[in-house]
């Protein structure tokens, strides 16, 4: 199958290989939370809830006293996929996915100014089509900047891939399945510090350097509209407020 | 929008954004230009002189985001505060807000973060837990408030050591799910009305109590007045209990708004004469809506309470209660649009829905909602013209 059309350079949706996906953010969609957001990529949609800093619920947990508890969890609606997913979580993919993103947003969060506090982070996928992870870890700093918690930096996140000897970015389903390797990456857009590297499949070193520039240039380019989204918000909230 | 869940129609939308629209234009640039995100850089002002930044001994002991101060030879530039931190010598907020400036203070404030205790605050909290000789309460912070049986006025008012009798009596205190107002005005040890504590199961039952005391039921929430003690050294908060200006609040409802939405103002204690309702607007977010009790009554004696004959004669009249809905409501609508709360806004809206005629639960609709933004903003737009034609 060609997943890049020889002739156009066109991608089985539509878009050229550097082309990411449509963005679309919103803040403060859960009432009860202490911040959440939904974040699409085209057609993945993902729902980030945090409560926190709140007091800590399982005191058997808690490892470091001076420092905040970070704990995360992610899962899948049922209707998130094609077929209708029979374990939503506590399979090994979602915690290894609840892992991955909790490193992450703890490299971004300042820790130590919430001592002897836990701050809870819950995602859920909507809509599944590619690129998952990297949806969550955006919703997820969306949350966290909109809960108030004190972050290092915007954590933003991208996967790219290498099909048909291209380096393609924002992989959705159809190209994700194809078997050719996936690298995720996640950084802190400003400080320009790697948080998250992960890739499926075999790439030689310098293709792996092409796509992984592409995927920090997706990366930034997720940065600039997130700070807008937020920076909208946080004015609309102060213009309403008086 | 967070609470309510509205449908609004075509022409309620277009309203609502001309209303909301008109908001934001009142505002002045200025203000709206200190909004930040995270890790956006925030200018600060170094023509004063020229900048050194005296490090001290090993760069990780200063720590980010506390309160560190730049100083340039022999005099201070300025210093930065709470939601900053400092890298490669450039200020960088750590956090979502506006930038304020304190003289040659700089920081960042939150809008929708928890509330930031501070000592001398009033704050509603409730209990979620009895330990040994203190009582933990939830007071939307990031830990739990600590009260102290020592910081409690006994029961008989004698102030003496609290013995292990004592201890095993908390329970007749307070319970679980109680609802304790904190204050933070200087304690005047003046013994507290002991009433029977029914504890509700769930937090629902706080706003559905007014009717459960129709039906004869003995369930009641009372209030507790307490103080914001200082800080332990864990950074949970220590309370205490010794003022009876507050006395017990009973019979009302308890509502949560973020706290951003409650300005620190010398007076959190509202008495609605005209309604015969208590207002208490705590600074946590947790704003209490509930008959007026007076301050200073006689201890009810142990026969009376176990009367409950007694308490059924006692209801609240139904006016009361309803304006005790119609006020809360009031606050519900204009914390979802996120307007400042002050005593006169609530009273203004609960006021103007019943000169429109709406309904008590007609006030959380799409319509009301609407007609809300659009008074605030005339509202606004006058007072700005008063102000520009007054200079």
């Amino acid at each position: 199958m060609e997943y890049v059309n020889p002739l156009t350079g066109f991608r089985v949706d539509g878009r050229r290989p550097n082309e990411m996906r449509q963005l679309k953010a919103e803040v403060g969609v859960v009432a009860r939370a202490d911040g959440s957001a939904l974040f699409e990529m085209g057609n993945t949609r993902v729902i980030a809830a945090v409560y926190g800093p709140r007091e800590i619920q399982n005191k058997g947990q808690q490892v470091n006293n001076k420092e905040a508890l970070v704990r995360c969890e992610y899962r899948m609606a049922e209707f998130s996929t094609g077929d209708r997913r029979r374990k939503p979580k506590g399979d090994r993919r979602s915690t290894e996915i609840s892992l991955v993103i909790r490193q992450t947003m703890e490299a971004s969060i300042l820790k130590d100014l919430m001592p002897c506090s836990q701050i809870d982070i819950f995602v859920q996928v909507l809509q599944a089509d590619g690129g998952t992870r990297s949806a969550c870890i955006n919703a997820a700093t969306l949350a966290l900047a909109d809960a108030g918690i004190p972050m290092r930096d915007i954590v933003t996140s991208c996967s790219a891939g290498y099909l048909c000897s291209t380096p393609l970015l924002d992989l959705n389903y159809v190209e994700d399945s194809a078997g050719g390797p996936d690298v995720t990456v996640g950084i802190l857009a400003k400080m320009d510090k790697v948080t998250l590297l992960q890739m499926d499949a075999k790439l030689p070193m310098d293709t792996f350097e092409s796509v992984m520039g592409l995927a920090i240039e997706g990366c930034k380019a997720i940065a600039t509209y997130i700070r807008e989204v937020l920076l909208e918000n946080t004015k609309r909230l102060e213009c309403q407020r008086g | 929008m967070r609470d309510l869940n509205l449908s609004l129609n075509q022409t309620q939308r277009v309203r609502l954004e001309a209303a909301l629209h008109e908001l934001q234009s009142l505002v002045p640039a200025a203000a709206s230009a200190a909004a930040v995100t995270v890790a956006d850089t925030i200018p600060v002002n170094q023509e004063d002189n020229i900048l050194k930044y005296i490090s001290l001994s090993q760069e990780n002991t200063i720590q980010e985001d506390t309160i560190s101060l730049f100083v340039c030879a022999d005099e201070l530039v300025w210093c930065r505060g709470h939601g900053t931190s400092d890298q490669d010598g450039e200020v960088v907020a750590t956090l979502c807000g506006v930038v304020e400036r304190v003289n040659k203070l700089v920081y960042v404030r939150t809008l929708r973060a928890r509330y930031k205790p501070e000592v001398g605050d009033i704050i509603v909290g409730r209990v979620i837990e009895i330990a040994p000789k203190r009582w933990r309460l939830e007071i939307n912070f990031s830990q739990d408030a600590v009260l102290m049986l020592s910081s409690m006025n006994l029961p008989d008012g004698i102030q003496r050591r609290r013995t292990a009798v004592d201890e095993l009596n908390m329970r007749s205190i307070f319970v679980e799910n109680d609802v304790i107002c904190v204050s933070t005005i200087l304690a005047l040890s003046v013994e507290v009305d002991n009433c029977f504590i029914f504890c509700f199961s769930d937090f629902k039952s706080v706003f559905a109590y007014v009717v459960v005391l129709t039906h004869a039921d003995t369930l009641r929430v009372i209030n507790h007045q307490a103080e914001v003690r200082g800080f332990q050294h864990d950074g949970s908060l220590h309370l205490q209990a010794r003022s009876e200006k507050y006395g017990k609040l009973e019979r009302g409802q308890l509502l949560m708004v973020p706290p951003y939405l409650v300005k620190r103002k010398k007076q959190h204690f509202h008495n609605l004469a005209q309604y015969d309702v208590d207002l208490i607007l705590g600074c946590n977010g947790f704003i209490w809506v509930g008959e007026h009790v007076l301050v200073g009554e006689n201890v009810k004696t142990t026969e009376d309470r176990q009367k409950y004959s007694n308490e059924a004669e006692n209801f609240t009249p139904l006016e009361t209660r309803k304006h005790i809905c119609r006020l809360a409501n009031a606050i519900r609508v204009l914390s979802a649009l996120g307007f400042t709360l002050t005593v006169e806004l609530i009273i203004e809206t609960a006021e103007a829905s019943v000169s429109s005629n709406v309904e008590v639960n007609d006030m959380l609709g799409a319509e009301f909602y609407v007609q809300t933004a659009e008074r605030e903003a005339k509202r606004r737009a006058a007072l700005l013209r008063k102000k520009k034609g007054g200079r």
